[in-house]
């Protein structure tokens, strides 16, 4: 058992409120934010009750990027520090909704790119200073080739790839390990009534390969594993092709 | 094409456009889709709209967003008949609503959403020292639906139902408000809800109370049970059992009407361990029988001899164990999606309680009906109810209470379960309507007298008739 705390940024999604109970189940203390600041001191309500472990909550915005400094600061000051900390804050948006009206366009890069930088930033300094941490970033294989159905949303997720690549490097020397994770199709609002072939998996299973993944400080996790040949796959389509396919 | 996460949306066309898809921060309308849905018993079958709110927040906007149509909650899908379908409207998926709010571990006070199943209190509680206070045949259901259900468990002659134990609900009436109803304030509410089969709106959350328990073992007696006079006689020799239960062989006739076997436990005291069980340790996969279609296994012949071989297990006199709770309370857990074996064509249950005091001679009829009709029954469950009774739709009363699986095999069991319902009504009986697919409106309210007082709570709270189910418009129980 350790009660080394953990932060978990966007906790309402089903991922990231099954991450949180999967170290809260091995003891961690937990601090959660959320937009909705209700809906997150109802998870830490949650954590607390199964688990009986120490939890705080608050909420935040991913696009008030001025508040992100006070949010971590607040989070640091009550559980002393973090040991970890997941980003799980995303928006898919709609596509063509994004096309017609950039407002819409901006809100998808924002919360998934800039808001997500500007945690990661600020928690980076914290845990740099600390020498020790690790940092995960909840990314998604859709970042990793630009389709027409999703551009907005995949290059962002693709950006904040490149960016937790970068980080990565930056934090080494100060032993801070970040971890990029690209679930593929999880059972959640996303993707339920979806028809197709391919399993869907449960957030507890997502969440359980994650926190095995941080221990074991890998630097990239897909999950299910076969998304990874998957989209090696489909990386090496070369463009000439791609463009003119329906994915 | 299947390609990357976030947008590969083959099902499109099956996708209603009301209520976008959306990952994490952004608030929207869960999004709904149609399915097949149905109860465990897989009898009826519907083509339904449904919905799966994330949080609390999601419920009330996809009330909303249903606009004018009904909605029904819905669990973890275990009402074996059409309880839990609103094939007009909108059922909601309540299965991630399972927070824990709030635990006191001095008086064992819960607070949780409606979500929280059986499986998932034992699994946080039982460690602790804590267990539900009733718990039904399956680990697998949510606490929404134990409390619309009322259910009972092996401990009803001294524990009364689940309802007994909970104090408080928080509940989306059809006008659109959240509502908190104890034993004090909108107690009418409360009593509807209890049994209520989720007909008063939809249960968000409770306060429930686990009760403390010395160690996680049962200490359990099997008593094999010659025939129907034996198990009243080892029933009436039991009542100081917290949990008593029959098994009864429903093909079993003449001297052997009735026969079964006779268990009963109690909580162990401290420091007691028991095995897990030879099932717990297959893995889930191998348990699970959802590829498992053997419905021309079930015949006459074949149960008779099933039902022999479980009834030979307990050997003469009395067979003392100590068993783990699964085993105890929930032994056909360990076969996943055991409803499957049944075929495509389902399974119907008929649970019914006689109330009349020639209760005795009233189930030895059903039961010789039964087994003279020539149609498969499985073994069932027999129990003695205590005294405790609710009104409104709740189903435990005073008497004798059974069970019985029949595979679906049409008309002929329909018209078998008709004569059923003759005789329990004429017994002072009802069935349960958990459990139920078939009964007809008239029977239904000859069992439940107290339906028009029932539905006109029910009415005060839900005056358009937003919460409806196919058993509420089939029992009418609503109006729409």
């Amino acid at each position: 058992m350790s009660s080394s705390p953990v932060l978990v940024l966007g906790a309402t999604s089903p991922i990231a409120r099954a991450i949180a109970r999967e170290y809260a189940s091995s003891g961690h203390s937990i601090f959660v934010a959320a937009r909705n600041g209700d809906e997150a001191s109802r998870i830490a309500a949650d954590l607390r009750t199964r688990f009986q472990v120490e939890t705080a909550s608050a909420s935040f915005d991913a696009r008030n990027f001025a508040g992100h400094q006070a949010l971590v600061d607040g989070a640091v000051e009550r559980m002393g520090g973090f040991d970890v900390a997941v980003i799980a804050i995303g928006e898919l948006g709609v596509q063509a909704e994004a096309q017609q009206d950039f407002e819409k366009a901006l809100s998808i890069i924002e919360v998934n790119y800039t808001g997500a930088v500007s945690l990661c930033e600020r928690i980076a300094r914290h845990m740099e200073e600390r020498k020790s941490g690790c940092i995960v970033g909840i990314s998604s294989p859709a970042g990793d080739r630009g389709r027409k159905r999703n551009y907005f949303y995949g290059s962002a997720k693709g950006g904040f790839s490149l960016y937790l690549q970068g980080l990565r490097g930056r934090l080494a020397p100060s032993n801070v390990h970040v971890l990029t994770v690209k679930p593929g199709y999880i059972d959640t609002a996303m993707t339920r009534g979806m028809q197709t072939r391919i399993p869907i998996a449960s957030p507890e299973s997502v969440a359980q390969a994650i926190v095995k993944a941080q221990r074991q400080r890998k630097d990239t996790l897909y999950f299910p594993w076969f998304w990874r040949p998957v989209m090696f796959l489909v990386k090496a389509i070369p463009e000439r092709m791609f463009k003119r396919l329906n994915i | 094409m299947t390609c990357c996460p976030a947008h590969s949306r083959t099902g499109a066309a099956t996708r209603r456009s009301q209520g976008r898809p959306n990952g994490q921060t952004r608030s929207m309308t869960p999004p709904t889709t149609r399915e097949t849905l149905a109860g465990w018993g897989r009898y009826p079958q519907f083509e339904a709209e449904t919905a799966r709110p994330e949080t609390r927040e999601d419920v009330l906007r996809a009330f909303e967003a249903a606009d004018k149509r009904p909605v029904l909650g819905r669990g973890m899908g275990r009402a074996y008949g059409d309880a839990a379908v609103s094939p007009n409207g909108l059922t909601l998926i309540t299965n991630r609503l399972d927070r824990m709010l709030e635990f006191d571990p001095e008086t064992g006070w819960l607070r949780c959403e409606a979500g929280v199943t059986i499986s998932d209190l034992i699994a946080t509680f039982l460690p602790r020292g804590f267990f539900p206070p009733v718990v039904p045949g399956t680990r697998f259901v949510s606490v929404g639906g134990a409390l619309a259900s009322d259910i009972h468990g092996k401990n009803h002659h001294v524990a009364g139902s689940f309802s007994d134990h909970v104090r408080q609900v928080e509940i989306l009436t059809g006008d659109g408000r959240i509502r908190t109803a104890d034993l004090e304030h909108e107690s009418e509410l409360f009593h509807a809800t209890a049994g209520g089969m989720g007909l008063t709106g939809l249960i968000l959350s409770m306060e429930l109370k686990l009760i403390p328990v010395p160690s996680p073992a049962i200490k359990m007696e099997s008593v094999r049970v010659p025939n129907l006079e034996a198990f009243f006689r080892t029933s009436e020799a039991s009542r100081d059992f917290p949990y008593t239960v029959g098994w009864i062989d429903g093909m079993a006739r003449g001297r052997s009407l009735g026969r079964g076997v006779f268990m009963r436990g109690d909580h162990a005291p401290a420091r007691a361990r028991s095995g897990r069980g030879l099932l717990a340790r297959v893995p889930a996969a191998l348990r699970d029988a959802r590829w498992v279609s053997v419905p021309w296994a079930l015949n006459p012949v074949s149960v008779r001899a099933f039902n022999a071989v479980y009834y030979r297990r307990v050997w003469h006199g009395v067979a003392r164990s100590l068993a783990s709770a699964d085993s105890f309370f929930f032994p056909l857990d360990g076969i996943l999606n055991w409803n499957r074996i049944y075929g495509p064509r389902g399974l119907l249950q008929y649970q019914f309680v006689v109330t009349t005091k020639d209760g005795h001679d009233r189930v030895r009829d059903i039961l010789e009906t039964i087994s003279q009709s020539g149609l498969v029954s499985f073994l069932g469950v027999i129990k003695e109810f205590g005294e405790r009774r609710h009104g409104g739709l709740s189903f435990p009363a005073p008497g004798v209470n059974v069970a019985l699986d029949f595979p679906n095999v049409g008309d002929r069991l329909f018209r078998l379960l008709d004569s059923l319902d003759e005789r329990v009504a004429n017994a002072g009986g009802r069935v349960y309507l958990t459990k139920d697919a078939r009964l007809s409106k008239a029977r239904f309210r000859e069992m439940y007298p107290e339906w028009r007082e029932w539905k006109a709570v029910r009415d005060r709270f839900d005056s358009r008739g937003r919460f409806t189910s196919a058993l509420g418009e089939r029992l009418g129980l609503v109006d729409r």
